[in-house]
């Protein structure tokens, strides 16, 4: 019995009105953990409830805590019939399992219903009080932090990052069960949600107990999918990158202060704030389990199911996988060589981290789906996404890489067919981070905390006992090293050309870089950058089983080949030579396949300017084609130097020095790494090169270049004022405002039947350029504005229907900042003044801490509350502000406007919140909905039903940040939004996923008030830190 | 081809004040969108006539979600579903709220009731202002009506604390409300010429002063009905006007007044010999008709009928023998005054009461 869960019902409001006689309600609640329930009285005749119930305590294994939500169901008595239902409220305890997070969940929450939506709130209370489980052995994994976002959190800092987990868990969907012939839509949805709570929780258990048996302490860039297989079940399952934490406020001073003189509410974090004193202590405290009993679980592949062994995205699948044997033989190995060639979903990284980057890895497969047969034993699965993850580790190999960052996995499914695809980029790291072996941890953790994020000369000396090897990476400058090709320059896996860098002119680097990750915030960027798609449309003719599938797998290669011309083209256009952020999505439909590739194109000053295009004619005699090719020709000319003009691309002018590149001729068309041997060989076969020396060549006449430059000149120019990126930062704008609006927009468009490729390509395109253009419409009142983190998601939710759904961020900047000397050096001087900041924090925290004992400033109170952590700072700071607020929350209250109860809560897919610092991290959200319809005319149609429900679910996921504390969600993301209809029956339903991290933030001008009072002793602490 | 489903949701909801406008105003999405550009916003923003079509049909979906909260203001402010900033919130009010002077005059006074709501199409061709509109405005009326009927405290201050209104537009509120109760006459064609400035401003006085608040003032209802001892007690007033003495007596005071050499304003008055001499030649008539008004209202009936009877009995007459509005204000003054100081006359309190309303609605009332 580790756990006691305890909940008390306080009240009702807004409450729908259940009987129609007296337009009133008699309202109770259930209260429901595992099998245990509790109900409150019935509070009769109204539609405002005070309950105010007592305690209900639930004494449970903290296992269940994990795993299971507390379900809360209001309901309508009823003398002489059943009592009807109101609805439910999930919430997820999870967040109040980890010391660090959250320590109570209260607030007004939404109560939901899956037909019905939003029908009023209610105020309820959960705490959880934990008991020590020393059992070695145990199945829980409490205590792990699970992080959405993928970069080091920023009120930690990285001690060690340990690598890849994943996990998957599948089960029935409820939903295609038989009872589901029986049960009402409302049963049958509710199952649904549940069976995902608790599969979400189960999955997010294992990860964590993988996490504990690596050492770590945490999980970061944490993304779960679920796949709806339909008849053939229901699968969650979830990557990340397993890492060491540590909160950055933690010093020694700490161990002076005890904590008994902190308020109640810190009494959860304090006990952790004394073992982090000496470094990662949790390391060496969490339970060591018996590696084999649990490792054999994920990797016994024994039944090689694949039915398209032969059909997973290619050749090199061949070459590997082929025989099955090797590759469970590799497995067998797998924890070793996870660490030799770790993944890492993470797209931003310590400084020092991300040596060098080989270029996107990507691996796709075609699978058919079969009835999951036995829940407990997910082999398939997990089997086809080892074969890929081997697939993309043998191409980082291949570009002399041993790490793949910037990792993610996904899949889409149409019927039974289902391709899996993962993609990262290659790259080398700095092993400062990561251990083999978890022995020698004290040692190094002893200086770790010291090299993360100091500058000074401890630094080197740490770095140089403990990795001399790779003492070749301390010389390279930061902004350029990463661009520094990694692979052999005489056994380049495929053609490129390269020169020596630009910054250093030491190493050599490629003319292109695409990758997956974000820009590195050192990086040497020239100008501004923006968002680049490439969009393809695909027909397929419909097909069953078996040849459905080869179908798939044999257009998948042209499709990813096209969609890369198309990237190559369009950032060529821009004047620009490197992605970052690319997402390539591919969806498969009935009767044809979606391409979309996102990322944002930047002007690396590392690498080579980019050459412009040439157009080539095939038949030059003739001369009205001369000229339409000269006009065109012209055109792109002209685009190309308005858009160097757009994004302030003026790069210094060099000597052009080419360097023998071993393979003379050819032009290097894409730093994508194809998983198709065939496709490799088109591109050097497609690769005519007519034309200058370093223009890249269309052939008008080609349809498809036709088709390409059309795409090209049609890609409408953001309005004034206006820039857009998929990444988390934009490169050239450093002066945001505190004016953020993350948004959401789906449009679902239907095709006429018998649309030819083109026909389809153009109506695609055209889908996601109007929408863009919406939202720039939409958005103008916040000009000059950069819409960050656009993240587009295809569907083809039935036959010709195209559903395309955004989630981004717009942030509104200032124009009058200065932006001269260099953007990349202002960029780097801000980054640098936000280390700084962070360690005058510090700074000023261990000095308040210490001088408070015998030299009480002039706030004596909340001084002598600095504990040491920042949340106990945030106390402090809570108690210092005019606002007689004095509860544990009064940072939010402070954040909520005067004359409105509801508080604000941000909420951006970014890791952070412009113009303001994270003090905490509350816990992951992680929520699932359905909502479902009979009467769509009524609620205003698809759109209507839509509308409302994406609402719904900004509103639970605000209530429930709210609840614990929160004043905003980090890093969110609409994972999945599933919309079917049936105007015919008038009839809708929608899935939606989301997810975030909650947090509490505090503006940084509040921030500055009660920094200045030590300014000056900081800069004595720093020269004393120098002169040790 | 065509878009099937189009939807932008944002994390603080989005609204546009314009369309919000035109919305309100009862347009169409399409109207809307001409109205739109017409109004240049697609030159200043780069856009087509397509995205413009988008944002105003999810604009219009948005207040149609919102619509349900505005009918409850209070709501708006504790409900979770829209993150709306407090000052949007205000606007999103005080406009949904606001109403078109030429269609309350329609139905100002009139039962709140379907009936006068079926007539609404004929008030929307009348006014040229949308059925839609006048349909929300219609509802809005009686949303207030209805809750601040059963209010017990101070009518201006219940329509504000309940309904979130600007302190105008909740005077404004009262007014409809005070109008609507007492269902005063208001679209004869005599009383077309006055605007509904200028019925909420008597609407004003009479809340102010005759009404069961001005005397007590935590009564149910106490702001919407007159007080009826009040009108009980000016049926006292009669005398004034029944006993020859008293009235010739009165007669004599005002032209006494307002012929004082001292006076300079009198001066002036008594140069312009014509209307000095109609006045006096009038003020039985005059002096009838305000005191009739008075001793009637204690009918419902002739409530009803109490503005139509100043303009009848008091406006037109003096109108018509062109008086401007200072030689109102005299008279009115020296004739309020005067009876104070008659040897007979008793009732001082309700004289005052009664004429300092009649004074002022009837100065106001006093214009083209």
């Amino acid at each position: 019995m580790p756990g006691k869960l305890k909940a008390k019902i306080v009240a009702g409001r807004h409450l729908p009105v259940m009987d129609r006689a007296s337009d009133l309600t008699d309202a109770f609640v259930e209260v429901k953990f595992g099998n245990t329930t509790f109900k409150t009285d019935v509070y009769p005749k109204s539609l405002n409830p005070q309950w105010n119930s007592e305690w209900f305590k639930f004494e449970v294994d903290d296992e269940d805590l994990q795993d299971e939500p507390l379900q809360i169901t209001v309901l309508d008595h009823d003398t002489y019939s059943a009592n009807d239902a109101i609805g439910k409220v999930y919430i997820d305890i999870d967040p109040l399992l980890c010391s660090e997070a959250a320590t109570v969940i209260s607030g007004w929450l939404p109560i939901y219903d899956t037909i019905h939506g939003i029908r009023g709130e209610i105020n309820v209370l959960v705490k959880v009080d934990l008991f020590n489980d020393l059992n070695r052995f145990r199945q829980s994994s409490c205590g792990v932090k699970f992080f959405c976002t993928t970069s080091i959190p920023r009120c930690y800092r990285a001690v060690m990052v340990h690598g890849f987990v994943e996990e998957l868990v599948v089960n029935e969907d409820p939903e295609y069960q038989w009872i589901d012939r029986i049960r009402t839509p409302r049963a049958s949805n509710e199952a649904r949600q549940r069976l995902i709570f608790l599969m979400s929780g189960e999955l997010q258990r294992k990860i964590g107990l993988k996490v504990l048996e690596m050492g770590g302490n945490a999980v970061v860039g944490y993304l779960q999918c679920f796949d709806l297989e339909g008849e053939s079940g229901l699968v969650v399952r979830a990557i990340g990158t397993a890492c060491t934490l540590e909160k950055i406020s933690t010093f020694p001073a700490t161990a002076t202060h005890p904590n008994n003189s902190s308020p109640s509410k810190d009494m959860k974090d304090s006990p952790q704030a004394a073992p982090s004193t000496l470094g990662c202590r949790s390391t060496h405290s969490s339970p060591v389990h018996s590696a084999s009993s649990r490792l054999s679980q994920g990797f016994s592949v024994s039944v090689p199911t694949l039915l398209f062994a032969g059909m997973g995205s290619g050749g090199s699948a061949g070459k590997e996988a082929g025989p099955l044997k090797a590759l469970l033989r590799q497995q067998t190995q797998s924890a070793l060589e996870q660490r030799e060639y770790p993944f890492f979903t993470l797209t931003a990284f310590p400084p020092g981290f991300l040596l060098h980057v080989g270029g996107v890895v990507s691996a796709r497969s075609v699978k058919l789906l079969d009835r999951i047969h036995n829940p407990d034993e997910p082999e398939t699965r997990d089997a086809w996404w080892e074969e890929i993850r081997q697939e993309i580790k043998s191409h980082a190999k291949a570009l002399g890489c041993h790490a793949v960052v910037g990792y993610s996995e996904s899949t889409s499914i149409c019927e039974e067919v289902c391709i899996l695809s993962a993609s990262g980029t290659a790259a080398v790291l700095s092993s400062r981070f990561m251990q083999d072996g978890p022995l020698d941890t004290e040692h190094r953790l002893s200086r770790q905390p010291l090299c993360v994020f100091s500058t000074g000369s401890e630094r080197v000396e740490g770095d140089m006992g403990s990795s001399a090897s790779l003492g070749f990476e301390e010389v390279v400058s930061p902004g350029c090293g990463f661009c520094h090709i990694p692979y052999d320059e005489l056994n380049i896996p495929f053609p490129a050309q390269l020169t020596y860098c630009y910054c250093c002119r030491r190493y050599k680097v490629p003319d292109v870089l695409f990758t997956t990750i974000d820009l590195p915030t050192e990086a040497n960027v020239t100008g501004k950058g923006c968002l680049i798609q490439a969009r393809l449309c695909r027909t397929k003719k419909k097909a069953q089983g078996e040849g459905n599938a080869t179908a798939i797998s044999s257009l998948l290669p042209f499709l990813e080949y096209e969609l890369h011309t198309q990237l190559m083209n369009k950032l060529k256009l821009r004047g620009m030579n490197a992605l970052f952020g690319l997402r390539i999505q591919i969806s498969v439909g009935e009767t044809m396949l979606l391409g979309l590739a996102s990322a944002t194109g930047v002007y690396l000053t590392a690498l080579p300017s980019p050459g412009g295009i040439q157009i080539a004619g095939k038949t030059p005699s003739d001369i009205t084609y001369e000229q339409h090719i000269s006009t065109m020709q012209k055109k792109i000319n002209d685009t190309i130097d308005k858009n160097k003009e757009l994004y302030e691309i003026n790069p210094p002018e060099v000597v052009e020095e080419i360097i023998g590149s071993p393979i003379p001729e050819p032009r290097q068309r894409s730093r994508l790494f194809r998983s198709h041997s065939e496709s490799s060989d088109e591109v050097s076969e497609l690769d005519l090169s007519h034309g200058k020396k370093d223009a890249f060549v269309l052939e008008i006449d080609d349809t498809d270049a036709v088709e390409d430059i059309h795409a090209l000149l049609t890609d409408s120019p953001t309005p004034a004022g206006f820039y857009s990126c998929n990444t988390e930062i934009m490169p050239g704008i450093q002066n945001w405002t505190s004016a953020i609006q993350m948004f959401t927009s789906v449009r679902v468009f239907r095709l006429n039947a018998n649309l030819t490729n083109q026909g389809l390509n153009k109506i695609f395109s055209d889908l996601c350029e109007n929408l863009l253009k919406s939202l720039y419409f939409k958005l103008r009142s916040m000009v000059p504005c950069c819409l960050c983190h656009l993240n587009f998601t295809v569907a083809i939710p039935e036959d010709e229907l195209i559903q395309v759904a955004v989630t981004a961020v717009a942030m509104s900047f200032d124009k009058e900042q200065p932006l001269e000397n260099g953007k990349q050096s202002g960029e780097k001087t801000l980054i640098k003044a936000i280390t700084e900041n962070d360690e005058q924090l510090q700074f000023n925290l261990e000095l308040n801490a210490e001088t408070s004992s015998h030299n009480p400033l002039s706030s004596p109170k909340g001084l002598s509350e600095v504990g040491s952590h920042l949340s106990a700072r945030a106390s402090s700071l809570e108690k210092a502000s005019p606002l007689p607020e004095g509860r544990s929350r009064s940072l939010r209250s402070n954040r909520s406007y005067s004359g409105s109860s509801v508080a604000v809560v941000k909420m951006t897919p970014l890791s952070f919140i412009p113009g303001a610092k994270i003090i905490k991290y509350l816990g992951i959200i992680n929520m699932f909905f359905i909502r479902e319809t009979s009467s769509l005319r009524e609620e205003g149609g698809v759109s209507g039903f839509l509308h409302t429900f994406i609402a719904e679910v900004f509103a639970m996921v605000r209530a429930h940040v709210a609840a614990l504390g929160g004043n905003a969600v980090v890093s969110y993301s609409m994972k999945e939004c599933v919309f079917m209809e049936n105007p015919n029956k008038n009839q809708a339903q929608c899935l939606i996923n989301v997810s975030g991290d909650a947090v509490i933030f505090v503006r940084e001008s509040e921030l500055e008030s009660t920094s200045v009072q030590t300014q000056s002793a900081t800069t004595h602490t720093s020269n004393g830190g120098e002169g040790t | 081809m065509s878009v099937e489903l189009d939807v932008f949701v944002g994390n603080t909801t989005i609204m546009d004040k314009e369309v919000y406008q035109l919305w309100l105003n009862g347009y169409t999405v399409n109207d809307a969108v001409k109205v739109r550009i017409e109004g240049g916003v697609m030159e200043e923003c780069e856009a087509s006539a397509e995205v413009l079509l988008s944002d105003t049909m999810d604009q219009y979906r948005t207040f149609q979600m919102c619509e349900r909260l505005l009918h409850h203001p209070a709501k708006l402010a504790n409900q979770l579903l829209f993150q709306i900033p407090p000052d949007r919130q205000a606007m999103l009010i005080e406009r949904y709220y606001a109403f078109d002077d030429s269609f309350v005059r329609e139905v100002l006074g009139k039962k709140l009731s379907k009936g006068t709501k079926k007539d609404l199409d004929d008030v929307s061709t009348k006014t040229g202002i949308t059925l839609k509109s006048c349909r929300r405005q219609f509802d809005n009326f009686k949303r207030v009506f209805k809750v601040v009927e059963e209010l017990k405290g101070p009518l201006v201050e219940n329509i504000r604390q309940h309904f979130l209104l600007p302190d105008q537009l909740a005077r404004d509120y009262a007014a409809i409300v005070f109008f609507a109760n007492n269902r005063f006459e208001t679209g004869k064609k005599k009383l077309q010429y006055l605007t509904f400035q200028d019925f909420a401003f008597c609407a004003g006085q009479l809340i102010n002063n005759w009404t069961l608040g001005a005397v007590d003032n935590m009564m149910e209802d106490m702001d919407v009905d007159l007080d009826k001892e009040f009108l009980q007690d000016l049926k006292d007033l009669k005398i004034l006007i029944t006993d020859k003495d008293l009235l010739d007596q009165h007669k004599s005071r005002v032209n006494n007044e307002t012929s004082h050499p001292l006076s300079l304003v009198c001066n002036a008055l008594r140069g312009k010999t014509n209307v000095f001499n109609e006045m006096e030649a009038n003020f039985k008539n005059l002096s009838r008709g305000l005191v009739n008004i008075a001793a009637k209202l204690i009918n419902a009936k002739d409530v009803r009928d109490f503005f139509i009877d100043l303009v009848e009995k008091f406006i037109e007459p003096c109108r018509s023998d062109k008086w401007t509005s200072i030689d109102m204000n005299l008279y009115l003054t020296h004739y309020t005054n005067s009876a104070h100081i008659l040897d007979t006359f008793k009732h001082h309190a309700v004289w005052t009461r009664y004429m300092g309303v009649i004074k002022s609605c009837i100065l106001r009332m006093y214009h083209d």
